[in-house]
């Protein structure tokens, strides 16, 4: 819409104190008419954001009554007046702008609505997040204050750390026993050449460090087994499983049924990777999907069988992408489903995982386990004999 | 005739293929094709006993049979079955 602006227009500027006034004596339609990162760190309450460059399509649906007190504030008095005069051309009736904006506003001790629990820093680093509706404010927030525990520090841990500290989760653990080698390194993006030989939980907490100071990495540098593991993941949030063994992959189902806690877990080998999110007792666990681990010739390693480097990438962001949506509690997790990716064909494959009723963990009908029984399935000592540890 | 997904395990039995149309009315038919083609897939899907080994999941478009009628459950012309061993790769 082409609207003379610089044409000698008549408006009603109105001062802060003014503005305050008619606002608490209500039958006021405020609208704020800056850009949606502006409206986000502050704005007044009851204000509705009209970005300038929507005023033409969005005002009828904020300010329907033409005839009805309207005012209008931006940053500093320019932007609203100019909104000012093209409400008058569409003919609202009673519109005022207020001069100064929300700096003066602020200025004279009036109260806005902030951005709480967010620095100055923060709300410039996440803004492209806060901008979105599903995550906002609040969503960023909630990403915070969360605690994720990355089991594995290696191909899938990599890139889910990457993007899980970029994100702002604000407390990111890693269980990793490993050190750096040269040959992690196609698909390990977040060690490097300097710090091969390096615990990769060492390695992995300067990278994040560097991209995020938001982020405090905790350290377990070791292997989880019956013993420790519900001290360790009892302290988290979410889980994300990057095991590279199938003992620590139910011993890890079997601990987080318990704690009821949710787990991203997903397996990558040669070009094919699978990622579901077991969610206990709402959706299935992993026990339910994989009632036994199959023998050691069909289940081998990406040590002995390679795999492509980006299908980490690929498969690890899918998992940080699950956890971010468990946080902020936006979008349909991958629970009861089975995401199969198939990189040469590049083909995705999604299959229903129904629970077990009969599932010895979290069916109906199970009872709770020792800790000394967790992990364990019937020819257990036989198969950690034939492939227990990929090491 | 139905499509069979071959899991990266199974393939270098089946010639590296990761498809292979085999034909049958229901999932037990189709496989046992599979395996007829394909004799060293045999000891991987099935037991001693010739039932479908407990580490192998079978689903049949996107369910999983054992929800439906097992090996029993009717395949049409056009259908997938996926093979589909568990993979504990985290990629170290």
């Amino acid at each position: 819409m082409a609207i003379d602006t610089t044409r000698a227009q008549t408006i009603e500027e109105i001062e802060p104190f003014e503005a305050a006034e008619e606002i608490n004596g209500g039958d006021v339609v405020l609208i704020d008419t800056r850009e949606p990162h502006e409206y986000q760190e502050a704005h007044l309450e009851g204000g509705k954001l009209v970005p300038p460059g929507l005023l033409a399509d969005e005002i009828a649906t904020a300010a329907p009554d033409k005839s009805a007190r309207t005012i209008l504030y931006c940053r500093s008095g320019n932007r609203s007046a100019i909104a000012a005069a093209q409400m008058q051309q569409l003919g609202y009736e009673n519109v005022a702008s207020m001069s100064g904006g929300i700096v003066q506003w602020q200025e004279q001790g009036l109260p806005v609505v902030a951005a709480h629990g967010m620095t100055p820093e923060q709300r410039e680093r996440y803004s492209r997040h806060t901008l979105l509706p599903e995550v906002g404010v609040d969503g960023q927030v909630k990403l915070l204050n969360a605690k994720v525990l990355l089991l594995g520090a290696g191909g899938l841990g990599a890139p889910t750390a990457l993007y899980l500290a970029a994100a702002g989760v604000g407390t990111i653990g890693l269980v990793d026993d490993d050190v750096v080698d040269a040959s992690n390194l196609q698909r390990q993006v977040i060690h490097n050449t300097e710090r091969i030989g390096m615990p990769k939980t060492k390695s992995a907490r300067i990278f994040i460090e560097a991209l995020n100071p938001d982020v405090k990495v905790v350290e377990h540098n070791g292997r989880l087994d019956a013993g420790n593991i519900l001290e360790i993941i009892g302290d988290y949030d979410i889980v994300v499983d990057g095991a590279d063994n199938f003992p620590t992959r139910y011993l890890l189902n079997d601990a987080s049924v318990r704690l009821r806690m949710p787990v991203v877990s997903a397996s990558i080998l040669g070009f094919d990777g699978q990622i579901s999110t077991f969610v206990p007792f709402e959706g299935p666990c992993y026990r339910c999907l994989y009632p036994t681990p199959p023998p050691a010739e069909l289940a081998p390693s990406c040590s002995a069988n390679g795999v492509l480097g980006v299908m980490a990438g690929t498969m690890g962001t899918l998992q940080a992408n699950e956890v971010i949506k468990l946080i902020i509690g936006a979008g349909e997790p991958l629970v009861g489903r089975l995401l199969l990716y198939e990189a040469l064909g590049t083909r995705f494959t999604e299959l229903k995982v129904r629970r077990d009723p009969d599932c010895p963990i979290c069916g109906e009908n199970a009872e709770e386990i020792p800790e000394s029984e967790m992990g364990k399935f019937p020819d257990y000592d036989a198969f950690c004999a034939g492939a227990g540890g990929d090491r | 005739m139905a499509t069979v997904r071959i899991p990266p395990v199974l393939r270098p039995k089946t010639g590296g293929q990761p498809e292979v149309e085999a034909a049958g009315g229901n999932v037990g038919e189709v496989l046992r094709s599979l395996t007829g083609e394909f004799p060293d897939t045999e000891g991987q899907l099935f037991g001693e006993g010739g039932e479908l080994n407990r580490y192998v999941n079978v689903y049949l478009n996107d369910e999983d049979v054992r929800v439906l009628d097992g090996l029993e459950t009717s395949v049409k012309d056009g259908d997938t079955v996926v093979i589909l061993p568990a993979m504990a790769g985290g990629g170290s």
